[in-house]
């Protein structure tokens, strides 16, 4: 009798033991800047992670357990992004989702490598993926990937023979700047004015005067969000006449919000735009995102989103919780949209982390982003 | 290189004309309080704000926001600041002051961060943005109208202080307010008067250079700093030396970033503080000014 209602609640204190560990939420740090030079671009970060973990939770969680997610501001400053990645393994993080600045993820992804904890980044600075760290995955292409789609639309679109150059001098403005230049050596496209500035820089009357004297036929700006915007402003304001034209940034609708008419015409080719709602998961999300925030998502808030649910995904495909693992599977790893939908487009991941995926060029026309062409996936 | 010399030498002017009113108001408080604002540089940050809350949440057009803004800062950041602030804590001391108004500083700053958002608002230019054409040269029309509104403000200000009885009451005050109020002089009233102005050139200054700074809570950091550096450079203790300093750190920054390196720009200032200092620690067209003990 005894030893009948011993084994009775012994199974019953089991299955309440797994059903609790099934339920146990699995933690994920996102590290990101949500104050300083940075925030434009780590909040909307955080809501395109904000409505994909709503998603994912929704689905059952990842392999049954809901996902718990904990905010950590950087302030952009890269000394506290290294000790926030550090706080958030300490909390038992599986995955880090951020950050974005180049600067910051140089110095905090050694943590998360130290860790064997797998990283998604918003960087998009060449040398992220060239320090061997296995851990470290990207959400959109990096620089030398990204700004050597641009050499054709320079080369036959605009015909240009003479560029200038106004740069960020931080660690994403120097690595889009350097690549550009070499891209242009190889196009026979002479490089005239090569103008750096200031993180949170807010005088550009010098900056803009020299690329107006310099006699370019086209400019290439690559600058974080505010610093792009100022830039248009002043563009505007002394009469800019050749075509401004960028990588990413320079057509966001954050950067258009703050430029208004200034950002009229700006050109950039963008990894993955929320304007692109020919796509049907792209047009979804936008739905999706305005509907909760009361505003257009910019590319940082789907960048985001696609770390998230490529966490879900690869963490899947492995079977178990398993950052070694998890690196492993995603070298060399596509997933195809038509099964992985949350992924919005077709995507492959190299064996150093960087990401590859068809990409669009966008004109600022009527105070909105719109596609002109789409480039193939490199 | 003539036309991108005019640029340059008319952004420098417009520029420095805009923190000539910040640093003038550096003098003011100066004069009537004998102690330094810190929170100066959020003093110009905020009324930008007041605006654009005249604008997303009363719907007031633009000409009524700049009003709301303007009033709001002349009592907030004037009459509030004088009797909340000023007023309790100056009896203890200068220095305590000065702490107070870095602390008030920090306050305004992080307020709007919470309140705004730490991401840069858009800000709507109160004159066109289109270049016009001067003799060959194109030009940014805002930045000759931001130096006609600034140097005409600072000249009004300069006459209301020396032909009007109210602002001889106040130089009076400002220079030795016990025989001023022997004389008869409302001695409350003026020094009340100086921060009302203070406030005003405050908002003025936000209200022309937010369009090109946009809005953004960290704005008065650096503002702050360089127009208290304008204010020494050109004499703490004269409006027209804050009005020298202010267009010479702004030409200057311009000319230098220019034609002979961006990369130490934001050290200008510093160095030009530092000669001065050295060569005439009473500034350009400041007066020594002695102190018994």
């Amino acid at each position: 009798m005894y030893s009948k209602f011993a084994l009775a609640l012994g199974t019953a204190l089991l299955t309440l033991l797994g059903a609790a560990q099934a339920q146990e939420a699995v933690e994920i740090g996102v590290v990101v800047e949500l104050s300083g030079a940075g925030a434009p671009a780590g909040t909307n970060w955080r809501d395109g992670i904000r409505i994909a973990v709503d998603e994912i939770n929704a689905e059952g969680g990842i392999l049954g357990k809901p996902v718990k997610v904990t905010e950590y501001d950087t302030q952009t400053d890269p000394q506290i992004s290294r000790a926030l990645v550090q706080k958030a393994i300490d909390g038992s993080a599986y995955a880090i989702w951020g950050t974005i600045y180049s600067g910051s993820t140089l110095v905090n992804m050694l943590v998360a490598q130290q860790n064997s904890v797998p990283q998604f980044v918003g960087s998009e600075a060449p040398t992220i993926v060239e320090k061997g760290n296995p851990f470290v995955f990207r959400t959109s292409s990096g620089a030398q990937k990204g700004v050597p789609a641009l050499v054709p639309y320079f080369k036959d679109t605009l015909k240009a023979k003479k560029v200038g150059v106004a740069w960020v001098n931080n660690e994403f403005g120097r690595g889009g700047r350097n690549v550009f230049i070499a891209e242009m050596k190889k196009a026979g496209i002479e490089v005239l004015a090569d103008v750096p500035s200031e993180q949170a820089q807010t005088d550009y009357a010098s900056d803009v005067s020299k690329l107006k004297q310099s006699g370019a036929d086209a400019v290439f700006v690559y600058m974080n969000q505010e610093e792009s915007a100022r830039f248009l402003i002043e563009a505007k304001k002394q009469g800019l006449s050749m075509p401004l034209v960028g990588e990413v940034t320079l057509t966001e609708a954050k950067v258009i919000e703050l430029a208004g008419p200034a950002a009229e015409g700006a050109i950039a080719h963008v990894g993955i735009t929320a304007t692109a709602d020919q796509v049907e998961g792209i047009a979804a999300f936008r739905e999706k995102f305005v509907k909760t925030f009361k505003r257009v998502p910019t590319h940082d808030a789907i960048k985001g989103y696609i770390g998230a649910w490529t966490t879900k995904y690869v963490t899947e495909l492995v079977g178990k919780f398993d950052g070694e693992a998890f690196s492993e599977k995603m070298h060399g790893l596509c997933l195809p949209a038509t099964k992985y939908p949350r992924i919005l487009l077709d995507t492959c991941w190299d064996n150093r982390g960087e990401m590859s995926r068809p990409s669009f060029m966008v004109q600022v026309r009527n105070g909105s982003p719109v596609v002109i062409g789409t480039v193939p996936a490199n | 290189m003539m036309s991108q010399f005019l640029q340059v030498l008319l952004s420098g002017l417009a520029t420095g004309s805009i923190y000539a009113l910040v640093a003038i108001g550096f003098a003011l408080v100066w004069q009537a309080a004998q102690t330094i604002n810190f929170a100066q540089g959020e003093f110009v940050m905020l009324p930008a704000f007041l605006v654009l809350v005249g604008l997303n949440y009363f719907d007031l057009p633009l000409w009524g926001a700049l009003l709301f803004g303007l009033a709001m800062s002349i009592l907030i950041l004037g009459a509030a600041f004088k009797k909340l602030v000023v007023e309790p804590i100056l009896p203890h001391g200068g220095i305590t002051l000065v702490i107070a108004t870095i602390a008030l500083g920090i306050l305004i700053r992080e307020s709007v961060k919470e309140f705004y958002s730490a991401e840069g608002q858009p800000f709507p230019s109160i004159f066109p943005s289109d270049p016009i054409n001067i003799f060959g040269a194109v030009v940014s029309l805002q930045d000759i109208l931001n130096l006609v509104l600034s140097l005409g403000i600072v000249v009004l200000l300069t006459l209301f202080l020396n032909r009007t009885r109210t602002g001889r009451c106040m130089q009076a005050t400002a220079q030795n307010p016990a025989v001023a109020e022997i004389l008869g002089v409302d001695v409350k009233r003026m020094v009340l008067y100086t921060f009302l102005i203070n406030a005003a050139l405050a908002a003025l200054a936000s209200f022309l250079i937010t369009p090109v700074y946009l809005a953004k809570f960290s704005n008065g950091e650096t503002l702050g700093l360089i127009a208290f550096i304008a204010a020494i450079i050109g004499g703490f203790n004269q409006i027209r030396g804050a009005l020298v300093g202010g267009l010479l750190i702004g030409v200057l920054d311009n000319l230098v970033a220019t034609y002979v390196t961006a990369e130490y720009r934001a050290a200008l200032p510093l160095i030009l503080l530092i000669l001065i200092i050295l060569v005439r620690p009473q500034g350009i067209l400041g007066t020594p000014e002695g102190r018994a003990v």
